[in-house]
């Protein structure tokens, strides 16, 4: 029986932390991996509405973004409180967004400009007329595929 | 007395506090990818060159005004009703030429799908979010019927099979067969919803 009870007495062994590192790491590399840096900061409110019936954008090249949204706290002494359009990192009015467009599009790749995505990312309180002038120009300058970016959640939520 | 030991070990204790730090730099900076939508596409801007008469029983028409009230078919109708209508019009089936469909078979209704035509107005103040919410239930209509027929065809959803089938990732072969299948699903209901320039008033 004296195998059993010889044990070492005292304190218990320092648990080892030599592997701690390496969890981080691990960490780490998949935050790096499925996470995308901001590209652009926003100067607008960017509450997205919901929707069910969502595709997701699959390529991030193939994207043109546009925010239009309330402006920010610090921004509604100079710009107002009335939504406005944001375009890269600067505020714009609606005729400019087809030259937008056509730049951005100037930009990419010979073999993506044909395929290219508008993704509207528009504020919930926003009203539809702005919309309604920026989807004109946007047949103006012939970007017809447009997605209007929403989150995923029950599309009633909105109305509340 | 010479030493025998080789080169002292480098204490790399604090090693996982610089991997933390690293972790909570890519944890502020970056954001976790969201991007997700309704994928629509504007009418061109230049109009057809010929003139293609559509008969108003093939057009349902959806109205929302200022205050988010929907006139369907010019019949004031709650938003949560607007799927069901929405649905019964596609594949109402007026002429018998389709045969999946179950309509009602209303003569005063579409024709058939591939006539049936939703169009879409709404007024300059509507609210981004109700016109969100009826385009969402308006696609949701057709993917409705999409995923029945899929169900029906395949034994899975139009939906899955078509995000499968735009996802990159997926193997060449696999998408070279849903193609077919996507497209096949596709013609039966052909998303035809058009968006009319806004009333001003």
């Amino acid at each position: 029986m004296a195998k059993f009870t010889k044990k070492k007495d005292g304190d218990l062994p320092a648990v080892s932390t030599a592997s701690l590192p390496d969890i981080v790491f691990m960490l780490l590399f998949f935050f790096m991996t499925v996470t995308t840096m901001k590209d652009s900061s926003l100067l607008v409110e960017n509450t997205l509405p919901n929707a069910t019936e969502i595709k997701k954008l699959e390529k991030k090249d193939r994207v043109i973004y546009i925010y239009v949204g309330k402006p920010t706290q610090e921004y509604q002494s100079v710009f107002g409180t009335e939504p406005r359009i944001q375009l890269n990192d600067k505020f714009a009015n609606v005729d400019e967004v087809g030259s937008y467009i056509l730049a951005e599009r100037a930009k990419k790749p010979q073999e993506l400009q044909n395929v290219l995505t508008t993704a509207l990312k528009v504020d919930k309180n926003a009203n539809m007329g702005l919309i309604t002038d920026i989807k004109q120009q946007l047949r103006e300058v012939n970007a017809l595929k447009v997605n209007y970016t929403t989150y995923e959640g029950d599309a009633f939520n909105n109305l509340q | 007395m010479p030493r025998r030991k080789g080169a002292p070990e480098v204490n790399a204790g604090s090693m996982a506090d610089i991997a933390f730090l690293l972790l909570i730099f890519f944890l502020v900076t970056t954001t976790i990818e969201t991007d997700a939508g309704l994928d629509r596409m504007l009418p061109p801007i230049e109009p057809p060159e010929t003139d293609v008469i559509i008969r108003q029983k093939n057009i349902f028409t959806v109205n929302i005004n200022k205050n988010g009230q929907l006139l369907v078919e010019d019949e004031l109708m709650n938003l949560k009703d607007l799927r069901k209508a929405a649905t019964a019009f596609l594949e109402n089936n007026a002429d018998g030429s389709c045969s999946y469909c179950k309509g009602r078979k209303d003569a005063a209704s579409s024709d058939n799908p591939t006539k049936a035509i939703i169009s879409l107005k709404n007024d300059r103040e509507t609210k981004y979010s109700t016109y969100i919410t009826v385009q969402n239930e308006l696609v949701g209509a057709y993917n409705d019927l999409r995923n029945r027929e899929a169900q029906r065809l395949f034994n899975r959803d139009f939906t899955e099979m078509e995000s499968e089938y735009l996802n990159p990732e997926t193997p060449t072969a696999t998408r070279d067969d849903l193609k077919d299948k996507v497209k096949r699903i596709q013609d039966m209901f052909p998303q035809k919803l058009s968006e009319a320039e806004t009333s001003t008033n």
